[in-house]
């Protein structure tokens, strides 16, 4: 068999996948994109397995070891949807904004790159308060 | 062990046999399992876009089990077996299971909900087309003349697997049981609710995947 | 102990005075005054010893004592910490040590509640080790450290009553006048030991003065340069109006310095440098020049000042004339013979003032001619400054007219042509001026004499006695006043070894003019006093009780409000106002040489001040608003895209690694 096929593929596969990841909202989703991407990395790997003829068996193996991998990962990844969920009442990946630096009102520029930092900081400090409390 | 290793590439030669017989190689000449790969191919990446782009989110978890389920016949037709029927268990059986568990417990609209997608979906679309051209002009240009020879026995059956990961692959195997109880322990304290109310759904989902 | 050792005590010892001073200021109060007095009444006693183990200078045939040790060695001309110690720096360092233990002591009277004096008193301290290590030195770097040391001293004594504002101007006028004649000081002092490769006072003058030495290079710019310098110390025109207004510090410190020793640094620079002036004829005729204008316009403007230490400041000026006009003749016997006299008088003239300041309570001539019965309140003050004023005045037998005559005697021999090396114009200069200021001299002496004690109205407030420790200054001071003039015999074995005898030409001469100038000033004064009564003026301090400085800072204070300026005063009964007549306007404010300075340097330096101002302001402080602006631009764009949505992040993230192998793959593909 052509080795194209099953390579092309898993690229199209991956980069379906990059799409839902960068796109879609919900977070649930978002780890569906990356499972998509975890199975176009094992589809390469059986491929390429099978074209070498590897006696140590060694993309099969590690793709039994990514399948383990990929399934921790989705509960943990659940969990803490889970958990976000349940402090914030959403799952929406671009509402959870904490990371940004909030505009400064009405200060001129020279003042809030003093003050920015620890308003963040104190933006920050909150939802790890909720979190552990 | 020799035996075994002689079913096993019996087994395979049987399930591949069927298109086999042509001896050239070419894009206008393609085998029968390459036409079977190829329609496979298709069904497997239009139920992934599918997925990425469907506004009903059950039913973006539903298409992603075709996708799943498509990708195990694409081990089948590579003769990866066991890895196939791994794959059925755990993504279309537990992980699928997982996310639609997970869809329930965070009241996901159940019907379509026209901001499933965020704003920037345009990016999102141009980074993907880009990559994707990007990769498949590489991967093409590297492997346009290459062949993955299909008969020269099953290189996925479940006693040659078996045989190299407990034998050659056995301390890799083991630190993973170690990173899946550690992955346990950890989804249990995430999920737990602060007071002492013990056994939530998490905790129980994440007891599944330790199979 | 060796004379070596005493002399180099002598500078040290009021500096480690300072040093403890001022470290004992606040801690120990108690110490204060020992510190300050001991220390310049033991460099005084050491500088007497000096002088007398030293015994007469090159004129009776003594070598002068050299020490020196090796300070920096330059590279090119070395410098050495250098003592030179022949009769003109023994007997100015006596006048020194004398003066500034007399002002030490009379100080702590004078001062007794000031909460500043522990500072006054080290800067005092420090003033005369400077003026000691400038007497004594031999090498022109460490002469130039002691002088521009006075000068800083100077700086912070006239600024003392900070509280005034005429106070403050005064001591920044002072400094920045000074520093102005400081600058070309320092480039003629290069210039001269480039010319002489040397810093070594003794080692120039011998190159000069021995047959075989060769002359100097650059004569005449050296001189004039140095000439800037010691016209700004020494008070000389044109740089001489921050001396009127550095009145504004206490009496003591213009007693000690701006009377007695700073001032007459400037004179024995160069007389110590004689020959480098005397090797150029110009430099000479502008000496002379120099010499004249000041002591006549300093003359005319002393008759009309109202305020009583102005007056004497004035007539600093003009004996400061007197002194170089005889260097412009070559003759700095006689010069260094007028600065120690002058130095002795014009301190007890000063110290005086500031006891008749107290007892009047005000500082104002014309407020004192309204007062009767000042004489009774302080008779020391009385007896001792009317000496002083016939001093000054130039009668016989006090020391000014055997100094004053030396002068006149050695100009008068330049005019008639018996001096080698001095053009004959020189010396009629300096005598027709000499002669001329001698009338005014006595002219505005007695001026105030009569003004000051002479006073009819009012009978002066009874404010007790004086201190002991002031009055005892004022007697101390009068023994030299009196009697110095007599040792005009021996003084030609300290000096150059001409005689000081005074001629019988020039002291007729003299004398009839100081008695004529007298006299008038007699006459105008009968005339006008009898209008004193009509007009009622003057102010008087509002703490008459309290401390002799307290009463003189309010005076400072408030002249210029109670007598409309800080000079004069519009005062009919004026004696001086009816001789001088339209001159008087002009005489009261110093010939409007401010007004010339104003419009010479401040208002080109203020404009360029406000150009530099306005190209700071528009220009530069565009350039680092715009580079802190652009920053701050480009930040407020980069904040843009830290929205908080980690897709836009991961999105770009993964955009950027594309690119970057993309990029990877084509270098490695070779397009």
């Amino acid at each position: 068999m052509h080795l194209a096929y099953p390579a092309v593929l898993a690229v199209l596969l991956f980069c379906t996948g990059l799409y839902g990841v960068l796109a879609r909202r919900n977070a649930i989703l978002v780890l569906m994109s990356v499972e998509l991407m975890l199975n176009a990395v094992n589809l390469n790997l059986v491929a390429f397995d099978v074209w070498l003829r590897d006696t140590l068996h060694a993309g099969q193996a590690l793709t039994l070891f990514t399948i383990a991998i990929a399934a921790a990962e989705i509960g943990i990844g659940l969990a803490i949807v889970l958990l976000v969920h349940r402090n914030r009442g959403t799952a929406d990946v671009d509402r959870l904004r904490d990371l940004a630096d909030p505009p400064p009102a009405g200060t001129p520029a020279a003042d809030d790159s003093v003050t920015a930092p620890t308003d963040n900081g104190a933006d920050q400090a909150t939802p790890v308060r909720r979190q552990t409390a | 062990m020799s035996s075994a290793h002689a079913l096993a590439a019996a087994t395979g030669r049987e399930l591949a046999g069927h298109g086999l017989a042509a001896a050239g190689h070419g894009f206008l000449s393609p085998t029968g399992v390459e036409i079977a790969f190829l329609l496979v191919g298709l069904a497997t990446l239009g139920a992934a876009v599918v997925t990425v782009t469907t506004k009903q989110l059950v039913h973006a978890a539903l298409w992603l089990v075709v996708t799943l389920g498509g990708l195990a016949v694409e081990y089948l037709l590579l003769t990866a077996e066991f890895i196939a029927w791994v794959q059925v268990l755990i993504y279309v059986g537990s992980v699928v299971v997982l996310l639609l568990f997970g869809l329930m417990l965070t009241k996901a609209p159940i019907g379509r909900s026209p901001d499933a997608d965020s704003g920037n979906r345009p990016a999102a679309l141009a980074v993907a087309i880009a990559a994707a051209a990007a990769l498949v002009w590489v991967v093409v240009d590297a492997f346009r003349t290459t062949w993955i020879d299909l008969d020269k026995g099953v290189q996925g059956a479940t006693a040659v697997t078996g045989d190299s990961l407990f034998r050659h692959w056995v301390l890799p195997f083991e630190a993973l049981s170690v990173l899946l109880l550690a992955a346990l322990v950890g989804a249990i304290v995430l999920s737990r609710k602060r007071g002492g109310t013990s056994g939530d759904k998490s905790a129980t989902n994440s007891g599944k995947e330790k199979r | 102990m060796t004379t070596t050792t005493a002399a180099v005590l002598v500078p040290l010892l009021p500096f480690l005075g300072a040093l403890a001073g001022l470290g004992a200021g606040r801690r120990a109060p108690g110490f204060v005054r020992p510190l300050a007095v001991l220390p310049t009444l033991a460099a005084a006693a050491l500088a007497v010893l000096v002088a007398v183990r030293q015994g007469g200078g090159e004129g009776a045939g003594t070598a002068p004592l050299h020490a020196s040790t090796r300070l920096a060695d330059t590279g090119s001309v070395p410098i050495d910490l250098a003592l030179n110690i022949d009769g003109f720096a023994a007997l100015v360092a006596v006048l020194v040590g004398v003066v500034a233990t007399c002002v030490q002591i009379y100080s702590t009277g004078y001062l007794r509640d000031d909460p500043r004096y522990p500072s006054y008193a080290a800067l005092v301290s420090l003033f005369t080790s400077a003026m000691l290590l400038v007497v004594y030195s031999d090498d022109l770097i460490v002469l130039l450290v002691g002088w521009e040391i006075m000068g800083i001293c100077s700086y912070f004594l006239v600024g003392h009553y900070w509280e005034t504002a005429a106070a403050r101007s005064a001591s920044l006028k002072a400094f920045l006048v000074t520093k102005l004649g400081d600058v070309p000081f320092l480039i003629g002092i290069f210039v001269l030991a480039g010319d002489t490769g040397t810093y070594r006072i003794s080692g120039i003058v011998t190159r000069l003065t021995s047959d075989s030495g060769a002359p100097l290079d650059h004569p005449t710019l050296i001189a004039l340069l140095l000439l800037a310098g010691v016209a700004g110390k020494s008070a000389q025109f044109p740089l001489h109006t921050w001396l009127p207004d550095a009145m504004a510090g206490p009496t003591p410190v213009s007693a000690l310095i701006h009377a007695a020793t700073m001032v007459a640094a400037g004179v024995y620079f160069i007389a110590r440098l004689l020959p480098v002036f005397v090797s150029s004829a110009a430099a000479l005729a502008v000496l002379a020049a120099m010499a004249a204008v000041t002591m006549v316009g300093s003359a005319l403007a002393a008759l009309a000042q109202d305020d009583i230490k102005r007056v004497l400041a004035y007539s600093t000026v003009g004996q400061l004339g007197y002194m170089t006009g005889a260097l412009a003749v070559g003759d700095r016997g006689a010069a260094v013979f007028h600065l120690i006299a002058h130095g002795a008088f014009k301190a007890l003239l000063f110290l005086g003032a500031g006891v008749i300041i107290h007892a009047a309570g005000t500082n104002s001539l014309a407020a004192m001619s309204r007062m009767s019965g000042l004489t009774k309140r302080i008779p020391d003050a009385f007896w001792t400054v009317t000496v002083a004023l016939l001093a000054l005045a130039a009668l016989p037998p006090f020391a000014g007219f055997f100094s004053k005559e030396a002068v006149l005697g050695a100009a008068e021999h330049a005019a008639t042509g018996h001096t080698a090396d001095i053009p004959e114009g020189v010396g009629w200069t300096v005598l027709v001026a000499g002669v001329l200021t001698a009338l005014l001299t006595a002219g505005y002496a007695a001026r105030l004499w009569l003004m000051a004690f002479r006073g009819k109205g009012e009978p002066a407030p009874d404010h007790g006695k004086q201190p002991v420790a002031m009055n005892a200054v004022l007697w101390v001071l009068f023994v030299p006043t009196a009697a110095l003039g007599l040792a005009y015999g021996v003084l030609p074995d300290w000096f150059d070894g001409e005689s000081l005898t005074p001629t019988f030409t020039t002291s007729v001469l003299g004398t009839g003019m100081a008695l004529a100038g007298a006299l008038v000033m007699y006459g105008a004064w009968r005339h006008t006093s009898a209008r004193a009564a009509r007009l009622p003026l003057g102010a008087l301090a509002a703490h008459p009780d309290a401390a002799d400085a307290v009463s003189e800072a309010e005076a400072i204070a408030t002249h210029e409000a109670a007598y409309g300026s800080v000079a004069g005063a519009t005062d009919p009964a004026d004696p001086g106002r009816l001789l001088l007549g339209p001159l008087h306007r002009h005489a009261a404010t110093g010939f409007h040489l401010d007004a010339v300075y104003s419009a010479l340097f401040v208002r080109p330096v203020r404009a360029a001040a406000g150009l530099v101002r306005f190209l700071d302001r528009a220009v530069i402080e565009t350039y680092v608003r715009g580079a802190a602006g652009a920053p701050g631009l480009f930040g407020a764009a980069v904040r843009r895209a830290q929205n908080g949505n980690v897709q836009t992040y991961l999105g770009a993230l993964l955009a950027g690694s594309l690119v970057l192998a993309v990029a990877a793959v084509l270098v490695a593909a070779g397009a």
